[in-house]
């Protein structure tokens, strides 16, 4: 077996069927880089970072790591996940059940060769990195949700592993604890020095965890790049729906955009053309009772309220209408517009609000898929 | 030919009875008790009570009667007459030695047929618990057919080794093996089969060999599992009575076992019958209450 080369980049290029479902995804992350794959559930998320892990083979494409090769179709070499320096952190973290946490830790170090005591001398380091020193001796039903994260994290690096991988390390977690966590297991991500995956449906956690963010549905990747990129410039309804943005699909003709669903937009002066998606922020739209002033440089269209809901200290208005947007106004303005459902209001956006942008992936789930 | 479904013309009866609801009378004790368990299905009723008294009555009358009739003041002298110590060593040895070497091929059979893939797998599955439903007598005939002395292998085994199986203690050891030893593995393969799997992977990922898994991680996963079905198979084996008269016969000492010789002291002397039962019933009970606390238990709540 050929030994691991320190730490190279990880190349992930891969097809891999289970079932009626085929992921068919390209990710890489450099060393330090932490790359957050995100997606809603039955993505392919799992059994992308499975493949990583050599827990999934993967039936075409090609794993690798640096100079080496993980997992290659076309040549059918593959390391098995014992032998490939893999650190995964399990939804469920999945601690061994009979072994306490100091055994838990250690047991990478373990199989992997070491005695007893010099395992456990490796995990009570790894422990004490970590701020868990006092529950070495705790079984692992005896740990909160947050300090079972934790250990779980231990365990992973004390296998000394060349890639890192989280599959939604936040999820089963309170919001609370979730917070604290957060911004530890971020601090040691960065400490990482190779390449990380970071596996969540969680938008918020992909931006703060990570340093770039591939967005994947149904089994394809749909966008990649910096969070802040992705958050202003969504390419698919459900990566707008997360970042909270209205996103709509349509055709430029210089200053308008003819919307695929109905309806048209202003837009500010762009390079675009042809096919483009235009983004809207929800509290970018003003909402009146009355006609507004229609204007070259503003967006004016009637609309009908179809559902309010309270957000903390807004309420976003789902109003219906060409285009139909997300509106978010304040609770007083609620009551001031009398607004309900069935209310028919007047919507304006200004021109310079709308990000307008190529749109370079087709939507998944189209015609050629069920 | 369709009849008219009774049960319409039946209905407005029904549903004028509804209408009216049936009432019961509570005691505060029985309000108290209702609440406590959160639902009302604690009393049994009566059609189920009465047939599960019965079955309580139908397993301890039995036992009972063993205790009852028991010539108490007579026991040592009856026990040190009738050889007890040496059929009662004899079934503790070879029960026990039958359960090791269930333990040793039935563990990884267990893990054949719950994890692997090979063709055949649900035929084997059935092949394997076969003893499970199959008179021990002919379990016993079975046996004598592979390693009695004309047997299919018993042939070679005296021809070549000058070895005879049948009417040793061997004998009885391979005999309470075969019929116990599906007890333990279909215990186990039934605990290998709801393991979570996902510990299996994580170990996996940590650097764990696939053996290493095994030794580490599942095992110690199904070890309350695997402790019920070593107790089993053990009390199977302590029991078995018709394989091995059949393929061993009733030598005292060495091929007399408790069971066996529990039945010939019936025909003799049934005072030291009923004794030798009791002491029988001793060690089981003994053994399933030292294990079930410790073990069972854990592996049937777990």
């Amino acid at each position: 077996m050929t030994p691991a080369t320190g730490t190279g980049g990880l190349a992930v290029e891969v097809t891999v069927h289970r079932g009626t479902f085929t992921l068919e995804a390209s990710v890489t992350a450099a060393p330090g880089e932490v790359v957050a794959v995100l997606g809603p559930n039955g993505a392919g998320k799992s059994t992308l970072l499975g493949a990583v892990a050599g827990l999934v083979p993967v039936s075409g494409g090609r794993i690798s790591l640096g100079e080496n090769v993980l997992d290659d179709a076309a040549s059918g070499r593959f390391v098995e996940a014992a032998e490939r320096r893999v650190g995964v952190v399990f939804q469920d973290y999945r601690l061994f059940p009979h072994l306490g946490v100091l055994d838990n830790v250690a047991f990478g170090p373990r199989v992997r060769g070491r005695g007893r005591a010099a395992a456990r001398e490796a995990a009570r380091a790894w422990l004490d990195r970590l701020g868990l020193a006092e529950l070495a001796g705790r079984r692992p039903d005896r740990l909160s949700g947050g300090q079972a994260q934790r250990v779980a994290l231990a365990r992973a690096l004390a296998g000394d592993p060349d890639v890192l991988l989280l599959d939604e390390p936040l999820s089963a977690l309170d919001a609370r604890t979730r917070l604290d966590v957060q911004s530890e297991l971020k601090d040691h991500l960065a400490d990482f020095p190779g390449p990380c995956l970071v596996v969540t449906h969680d938008p918020l956690e992909a931006l703060v965890l990570a340093d770039r963010l591939v967005v994947l549905e149904h089994g394809r990747v749909v966008q990649e790049g910096p969070p802040a990129e992705v958050a202003r410039r969504p390419a698919t309804e459900y990566v707008a729906r997360l970042v909270g943005l209205n996103l709509y699909a349509g055709r430029v003709d210089g200053g308008t955009v003819a919307l695929a669903d109905g309806g048209s937009l202003v837009v500010p002066d762009h390079d675009e053309r042809g096919e483009v998606l235009v983004a809207l922020r929800p509290s970018a739209v003003t909402v009146s009772t009355r006609p507004p002033q229609a204007s070259s440089a503003r967006n004016t269209w009637p609309a009908t309220v179809a559902g309010l809901t309270l957000l903390t200290d807004r309420v976003r208005l789902d109003l219906e209408g060409a285009p139909s947007v997300l509106v978010d106004v304040t609770p007083a303005a609620v009551a001031e517009l009398d607004l309900g459902p069935g209310r028919q209001v007047w919507l304006s956006a200004k021109a310079v609000d709308l990000e307008v942008y190529a749109r370079e992936h087709p939507e998944p789930g189209g015609a050629d898929r069920q | 030919m369709t009849a008219p479904a009774p049960g319409r013309e039946d209905r407005p009866e029904a549903r004028r009875d509804r209408g009216r609801g049936s009432a019961t009378t509570l005691t505060a004790r029985d309000r108290a008790r209702r609440a406590a368990g959160g639902d009302t299905t604690r009393s049994a009723p009566a059609p189920l009570l009465v047939p599960a008294l019965l079955a309580v009555a139908f397993l301890l009358v039995p036992l009972l009667g063993l205790l009852l009739r028991a010539p108490w003041s007579d026991a040592w002298p009856i026990l040190h007459g009738s050889r007890a110590g040496e059929a009662l060593r004899l079934s503790l040895w070879t029960s026990t030695l039958a359960t090791a070497i269930a333990l040793v091929v039935g563990v990884p059979l267990a893990w054949v047929l719950a994890r692997s893939s090979v063709p055949g797998l649900r035929l084997l599955r059935a092949l394997v618990t076969l003893p499970l439903v199959l008179p021990p007598v002919v379990g016993g005939v079975a046996l004598l057919m592979a390693f009695g002395r004309t047997g299919i292998l018993g042939r070679y085994l005296d021809a070549w080794f000058g070895i005879t199986l049948p009417f040793t203690s061997a004998a009885v050891v391979m005999a309470e093996t075969f019929v116990a030893m599906p007890f333990l593995v279909v215990t186990v393969e039934g605990a290998l089969r709801a393991a979570d799997r996902g510990y299996e992977d994580a170990a996996a990922t940590l650097g764990a060999r696939r053996m290493t898994v095994f030794r580490r991680v599942t095992l110690p996963m199904v070890a309350p599992s695997l402790a019920a079905g070593a107790v089993l198979c053990w009390a199977r084996a302590l029991g078995e009575f018709g394989a091995t008269i059949t393929f061993a016969g009733s030598f005292p000492g060495r091929t007399q076992t408790m069971p066996i010789a529990v039945y010939y002291a019936l025909e003799t002397d049934p005072d030291a019958a009923i004794l030798l039962g009791l002491v029988l019933l001793l060690v089981s009970v003994a053994v399933l209450v030292t294990l079930r606390e410790r073990w069972v238990r854990g592996g049937v709540t777990s």
